[in-house]
């Protein structure tokens, strides 16, 4: 199926058991403890994120921390 | 009343419809405060000093070490040691002596942070930890005073303007600052020296359409811009009906310092 990722189609498998939480790991997003998810334009709570569905055409964007300029994350971002 | 050689020091504002003559007196009565005079802090306070806004504030507790030259472009070689304040102010009343700087030598708190953002139009965030960017946050939003926040990593920026009440806020996105026991080590993720440019350069846009009551300010979405690929973004944000600052029923109604963000220099990867 395919979802939109901060403004990028993406092409992901079909699994009707996918979660927010379970797309963090299976991207391997950056901050994935960290990371605030927009689902369809509304801030998920976190505790949602493990029983909120993943459905075709769902336009998502993750949204990072960033500090300064000597702050943050080993990884660049995706 | 503009003098003859502001005329022709501000003629290219002047003669914008946006600006004129009463916009840049707009300007010159405007009072912004920058918190941070590193990356960020750097390009903004020489705008905001050349565009003649009139009594600008500048905090920060740190001084000019040779490692910020790559991207402090306020700094320079001979500033190291020296406050960054000072280095700051120096630069500014060079470039603009009409303009007024008030310096803070110190690191915003929840002890001082209250009276040091009261006597100021607009805040702008140039700092570089969560502990004082949730801070800023909160002080603003309590104060009722717009600001601009803004971060860097990277090659990643994103600046956000936040009117209280009226758009999101900081924690409508982020509700808490991230764990200080996600961090172990203070290693450093790097910066390149561009990047504070651009992104202090819009929220100094932000501060100056803020003094003139021009355009439309960057609320209730978030830019976003990643220079490796050359793009710009923006994700639009509502606000939060349950955050913490902001929302319906709030559970901060006083700044507090976010002791678990304290010491955040380093992030590992969740």
């Amino acid at each position: 199926m395919t979802i939109t990722i901060n403004g990028k189609e993406t092409v992901i498998a079909e699994n009707p058991e996918r979660t927010v939480d379970s797309l963090l790991e299976e991207l391997d997003v950056s901050q994935r403890l960290y990371v605030t998810v927009e689902l369809n334009g509304e801030i998920l709570d976190r505790p949602a994120y493990g029983t909120t569905a993943v459905n075709e055409g769902d336009v998502i964007e993750f949204l990072y921390f960033m500090g300064g300029g000597n702050a943050p994350f080993a990884q660049s971002l995706r | 009343m503009l003098t003859e050689s502001q005329i022709e020091r501000y003629s290219r504002h002047i003669m914008l419809k946006e600006v004129g003559g009463k916009g840049q007196q707009k300007l010159f009565d405007g009072k912004v405060l920058i918190i941070g005079a590193g990356g960020l802090g750097a390009p903004i306070a020489l705008y905001l000093a050349a565009a003649g806004v009139g009594t600008i504030g500048i905090a920060d507790a740190d001084d000019v070490d040779l490692s910020n030259l790559q991207r402090q472009v306020i700094h320079f070689t001979a500033d190291i040691g020296k406050p960054k304040v000072e280095s700051a102010r120096q630069k500014m009343e060079a470039i603009n002596p009409d303009v007024k700087v008030v310096t803070y030598k110190e690191w915003v708190s929840a002890a001082n942070i209250n009276g040091i953002i009261a006597d100021y139009d607009f805040v702008i965030d140039g700092t570089d930890n969560f502990a004082a960017k949730f801070l800023i946050n909160d002080a603003c939003v309590l104060a009722g005073k717009p600001y601009s926040h803004g971060g860097i990593l990277q090659f990643d920026g994103q600046t956000i303007t936040v009117k209280p009440k009226e758009s999101a806020c900081y924690r409508c996105i982020f509700p808490e600052p991230p764990p200080r026991d996600a961090v172990p080590t203070c290693s450093q993720a790097g910066v390149i020296g561009v990047l504070p440019g651009v992104l202090g350069t819009i929220q100094a846009t932000e501060a100056i359409k803020f003094l003139l009551g021009k355009g439309d300010l960057l609320t209730d979405r978030l830019l976003t811009y990643n220079a490796l690929r050359m793009k710009f973004r923006e994700v639009p944000l509502k606000r939060k009906t349950s955050c913490p600052v902001c929302g319906e029923n709030p559970t901060i109604s006083e700044v507090r310092d976010e002791l678990d963000a304290m010491t955040v220099c380093d992030l590992k990867k969740g």
